[in-house]
């Protein structure tokens, strides 16, 4: 701490030396400075005084300040002036002011023969600069005017010079790797330099002119693994080389593990832990291979050097999460990480820790994370709440000890963030694992008793509302709602009345208690509270069970832009005789707004989420006019290949379904050169003379390279039938072209045909499959008049989780209420499927599942509901 | 019609979830701007490829040297995806400094993806910020280099007052150690023969004994006539 105390000091009299003679670059202003650079032209040069300005110049230009390009022009012209000075430090400076103008100014060009002479030049201590600068302003042109000097500085005796060198040339690789490519043997022999810098940069540079060459770069490497190289940095360089030779390539000579192997023993630190990381990150390691690493890696643990000990606890951590049984030999020593002074290493050893822990010593750690959990920052809580969700997802049977654990966090003082971590953790606990969801929700129902975040109040309320009914006592819930009615702020309010429109809605016993509550919010003082109430009132007084459960229960299941577009379309088309009809807008399988998964922070870091696909096809099939009159766009199938990947020319289909026909999309590639395609259209046939094609549109012309859509309109035939087998037939003319220039040869050309594979059109395309969130009352809602019942024996699946996949494949419905997880080691399990049909119907199914113990044979039965005889009929007919 | 509908659609809470439509939209804005920003910069010259390519050569994001506000005293950020904008930089430094100042003993940070290694005398914080694959060991011996050679031009007295006098061979400094980037020398000595000092700045172990001690008689005397004056 006295550093803490010299620091005051030191401040002290800074602050009394500023004021004497003050800090010259403490408030500077750009216009001052570029002003001040007209001292430049004055001769004799004021070698002091020019330093002085272009230090100030440097500084603004470090501090971020922006500077135009006149004048930068300006200044930059006034700094070539300064080559007539002598003055060592004054050079040195200009040359760092040519590198930071250059991208700003124009016409930097024209420092060129200064800086080629420069370089050649016998001042040993500006030729290094002069190299850096001059490749900075070169072009590729330019660059071979001065390509021999640049040669001899790759190999000049002097490391200063060769390393610039060989820097320059390693930038230059982006814009002029065919020149720097010709330097190949002077950059090879520099590998063997006596200086250490010169070697790392020359065997980087060596590499990336070779790295296309797999088998230079073989050789690359077992040359120089043997003992030639002396700079740690190259060693370092060559193990990343040789650890990439091994990751692309599975049958990879054992003498470049071996290699890196022996890195191992080797007297740098810093090659000996690039050796642990790169074996451990190797794929298909195995356990005694990694062993070596895992011990040197461990040792490290103990270093008395922070960044040591940082980089052994982060290699650790990644190998945690493939090989957690080789990191369990470092517990131990992982444990006395926890306590170390640096943050960041203490939260990547716990992270390790819970990772690796057994389900055994889960109860230790928490006690040890415990013991201090109320002395870190938030920061650090929420890594270590992550952890706890990832610990919890492994071993679900602790949730009786975490959960505890975790609402004890909960009533400590924390920010918003580190409550929302924590509030997150508990409903991934409640959702994954039902016998937790009793004391999850418990919990939570305590948490927003007194709990300062709005947003948190109204996510905990809306869980309630779609969880607790169908708990056992749903009744004692609803006390905690209500209290929020009298005592919350109008947007806490509003979200209690639709959980307590919620339990109405699926408790039928409990219907008039709620009606009585709703009764009192309808004199709020907010207009949203009441004019919700009043809604869910009238509902649950008047509505038949399926409104009820459609519109209370479940969500807007539709595409947010289909909606916007359906909605804006209505409003255009001026004929408000007719209702708007929601059943137009596509819906889609996503909910309407998603809560944002949050990636646990260390470990994830690397990995940001993609952002989720909307409507990806819609716009594409807008934008031709002749699929206008096809109405909304229903659904599109995933993209499925008709042709070999290698094949010489690769087509993919996308099926789009709208209300009465069938696009085919079909993504053509051609992948000869020598070949531009003309007039390529897809001809379909189909065996049963059901589906003809009503209008096709072909691609005019497919150059080398290029992808491509050509379109296929089918209607739905009129004998109902909504499955079908299309052969199908890319035609096209070819014309032959030169390869390199894409010319054509000649205006002949000849028709030729390539036979694909064939189009599937099945029941899933007509379905979109979307989860509802409670569906026991929607099955309720539809009568048993229309459903079927099927009982039919899988022989081409072996297991129940399959099972269930399969069939929610074929029929294109998705499961509702997570049912499709499958407890492990259950014999029987019933999945709850739904899903709308083409045209807005709604279809629901319940299909159980079955395996039989003695031969292994899975049954299935399967009931479907919809309000439509014809549709039910048309879903079973995709499984019989 | 409408008008059901949209009590209709007030009832999905989810909407108050996490983030209500409005506040998505909001989000997008800000992104495109941020986006606008980018494009109306000057290109920078070089964009190296520090993330993804594990046989770059480019290692180091940047180097930053913070005063004990946390001011930029002297920055270079090489890494123009990841600190384009002088607001990314001044806001990476911001949270990089309330990290770092409490604990000084810490020594090493990551933050944002990106390894922070940091030294700290007095009243400056040195910095050498890398991509979270580089191997630390290197890091920090760039950091170490950076520290010897400003504390021997310096002559081991590492402070800001001085460090703003010698403002220009400090620039020199960073400028031998990291090219863009690529780590160009990691020896402080041979850094500090690099950088042309002028004929004052004699390296301290080149002095001569009595040379050292004419000078530290010299400083005794000004320290003596500072306390006079006080």
């Amino acid at each position: 701490m006295s550093s803490g105390g010299k620091g005051k000091a030191a401040m002290k009299r800074d602050k009394k030396d500023e004021e004497a003679s003050g800090n010259i670059y403490a408030n500077l202003d750009k216009t001052s400075v570029l002003q001040e650079a007209r001292a430049f032209n004055e001769t004799p040069i004021n070698a002091r005084k020019c330093s002085l300005i272009l230090t100030k110049l440097l500084y603004i230009i470090s501090q971020g300040e922006q500077i135009g390009r006149t004048e930068a022009t300006e200044a930059f012209f006034a700094v070539t002036k300064l080559w007539q000075s002598k003055d060592a430090n004054l050079r040195r400076l200009v040359y760092i002011v040519v590198k930071d103008l250059s991208t700003i100014s124009d016409d930097v060009i024209i420092v060129t023969s200064s800086l080629t002479k420069d370089m050649t030049g016998r001042e040993d201590i500006y030729r290094p600069a002069a190299i850096r600068a001059l490749c900075r302003i070169t072009d590729t042109g330019m660059l071979q005017t001065i390509e021999r000097y640049m040669k001899q500085a790759i190999v000049d005796r002097n490391g200063a010079v060769a390393s610039a060198a060989l820097v320059s040339s390693t930038h230059l690789m982006k814009k002029s790797a065919e020149v720097v490519r010709r330097w190949a043997n002077e950059v090879q022999e520099s590998v063997s330099s006596d200086n250490h810098m010169v070697q790392y940069h020359a065997l980087g540079l060596l590499y990336h002119i070779r790295v296309n060459d797999r088998l230079a770069v073989n050789k690359l490497v077992q040359k120089f693994s043997k003992n030639s190289l002396k700079s740690p940095y190259a060693i370092c360089y060559l193990i990343r080389i040789a650890a990439r030779l091994l990751e692309e390539d599975d049958q990879a000579d054992s003498a470049i593990f071996t290699f890196i192997e022996s890195c191992l023993r080797h007297k740098s630190e810093m090659v000996v832990y690039e050796a642990a990381s790169a074996i451990v990150s190797l794929p298909n390691i195995t356990a005694s291979e990694l062993s070596p690493a895992i011990t040197v890696l461990q040792l490290f643990c103990s270093s008395p050097k922070a960044a040591l000990r940082f980089a052994a606890v982060r290699t650790l951590n990644k190998v945690s999460i493939k090989h957690p049984n080789s990191v369990m030999s470092c517990n131990v020593d992982l444990e006395k990480l926890i306590s170390d002074s640096n943050r960041s290493i203490a939260t990547l050893a716990i992270t390790t820790l819970l990772k690796t822990g057994r389900e055994c010593t889960v109860e230790k750690l928490m006690t040890q994370i415990s013991g201090f959990v109320n002395e870190i920052s938030d920061e650090f809580k929420i890594v270590v709440v992550d952890a706890i969700r990832s610990l919890c997802g492994r071993y679900p049977k602790k949730h009786t000890v975490m959960l505890p654990f975790l609402a004890k966090m909960l009533r400590n003082d924390g920010s918003y963030d580190y409550k929302k971590a924590i509030v997150d953790t508990v409903i991934a606990i409640i959702e994954e694992n039902p016998e937790a969801k009793g004391t999850g929700l418990a919990y939570l129902c305590e948490f927003i008793e007194d709990c300062e975040h709005e947003t948190l109040s109204t996510r905990v309320l809306h869980l309630l509302g779609r969880e607790a009914p169908r708990t056992n006592n749903p009744s004692s819930y609803i006390r905690y709602i209500y209290n929020r009615v009298i005592l919350e702020k109008s947007k806490v309010r509003a979200a209690a009345v639709t959980a307590l429109a919620k339990f109405g809605a699926q408790c039928v016993d409990l219907r008039e208690s709620i009606k009585v509550l709703l009764k009192r919010c309808l004199l709020d003082s907010d207009d949203e509270v009441r004019d919700r109430a009043t809604f869910y009132l009238n509902m649950l007084t008047t509505a038949p069970p399926t409104v009820i459960s459609n519109f209370l229960l479940d969500g807007l299941q539709v595409s947010p832009s289909g909606l916007e577009r359906a909605v804006l379309e209505y409003l255009r088309g001026n004929s408000f005789a007719s209702p708007f009809d929601l059943k137009v807008v596509p819906v889609t399988s996503q909910p309407l707004s998603q809560p944002q998964k949050r990636v646990p922070t260390i470990d994830e870091a690397l990995e940001a989420p993609k952002p989720a696909k909307k409507e990806p096809y819609a716009e594409k099939l807008a934008a031709i006019p002749d699929f206008a009159a096809l109405g909304p766009l229903f659904k599109s199938s995933p993209r499925t290949a008709l042709t070999e990947s290698v094949a010489e020319y690769t087509v993919h289909l996308i099926k789009h379904t709208f209300a009465n026909s069938v696009v085919l999309e079909f993504d053509c590639k051609n992948t000869l050169n020598d070949q531009l395609l003309l007039d390529v259209s897809i001809e379909v046939e189909d065996p049963e003379q059901e589906w003809t094609p009503r209008l096709s549109i072909p691609i005019q012309k497919l150059p080398y390279g290029e992808a491509q859509s050509s379109y296929i309109v089918l209607d739905f035939p009129d004998s109902g039938s909504i499955s079908g087998t299309l052969a199908a037939t890319l035609k096209f003319k070819v014309m032959d072209v030169d390869p390199t220039t894409g010319e054509p040869d000649s205006e002949d050309t000849y028709d030729d045909t390539y036979v694909l594979e064939e189009v599937d059109i099945a029941v899933s395309d007509s379905v979109q499959g979307f989860s509802k969130t409670s569906f026991n009352p929607a099955w309720d809602a539809l009568t048993d008049e229309t459903e079927r019942e099927e009982t039919f024996q899988l022989s081409s699946v072996s297991s129940i989780p399959e099972a269930v996949k399969k069939i929610s494949e074929i029929l294109g419905l998705a499961p509702c209420e997570r049912s499709d997880r499958v407890p492990e080691g259950k014999t029987q399990h019933t999945t709850f499927l739904s899903g709308i049909f083409r045209g807005g119907f709604e279809v629901l199914a319940k299909a159980t599942v079955a395996i039989d113990p003695h031969d292994n044979s899975i049954n299935m039965n399967i009931l479907i509901r919809s309000a439509e005889q014809v549709v039910v009929d048309l879903v079973v007919s995709a499984i019989v | 019609m409408l008008g059901f509908f949209r009590s209709f659609y007030c009832t999905n809470d989810t909407t108050c979830e996490e983030d209500s439509p409005n506040i998505y939209y909001q989000k997008e804005s800000t992104s495109q701007r941020v986006i606008q920003e980018a494009d109306s910069k000057v290109e920078p010259y070089n964009m190296g490829n520090f993330d993804n390519d594990p046989t770059s050569l480019y290692s180091v994001k940047g180097i930053v040297i913070l005063d004990q506000d946390g001011n930029r005293v002297i920055g270079k950020y090489f890494d123009h995806a990841a600190f384009g904008t002088t607001k990314e930089q001044k806001a990476f430094e911001k949270s990089m400094f309330q990290k770092t100042s409490r604990n000084s003993s810490a020594e090493i940070l990551l933050l944002d993806g990106v390894t922070c290694i940091y030294r700290s005398n007095v009243d400056l914080y040195m910095y050498v910020l890398g991509s979270s694959r580089e191997n630390e060991l290197i890091l920090e011996s760039v950091l170490n280099c950076l520290y010897d050679a400003i504390s021997t031009v310096l002559r081991k007295n590492v402070e800001k007052k001085a460090l703003v006098d010698a403002m220009d061979t400090c620039i020199l400094i960073l400028d031998e150690i990291c090219d863009e980037g690529i780590i160009m020398e990691t020896d402080p000595q041979a850094v500090v023969q690099r950088c042309a000092l002028k004929g004052d700045e004699v390296m301290f172990s080149d002095q001569s004994f009595s040379q050292v001690g004419m000078s530290f008689i010299e400083s005794a005397n000004k320290q003596f006539k500072w306390s006079l004056l006080k």
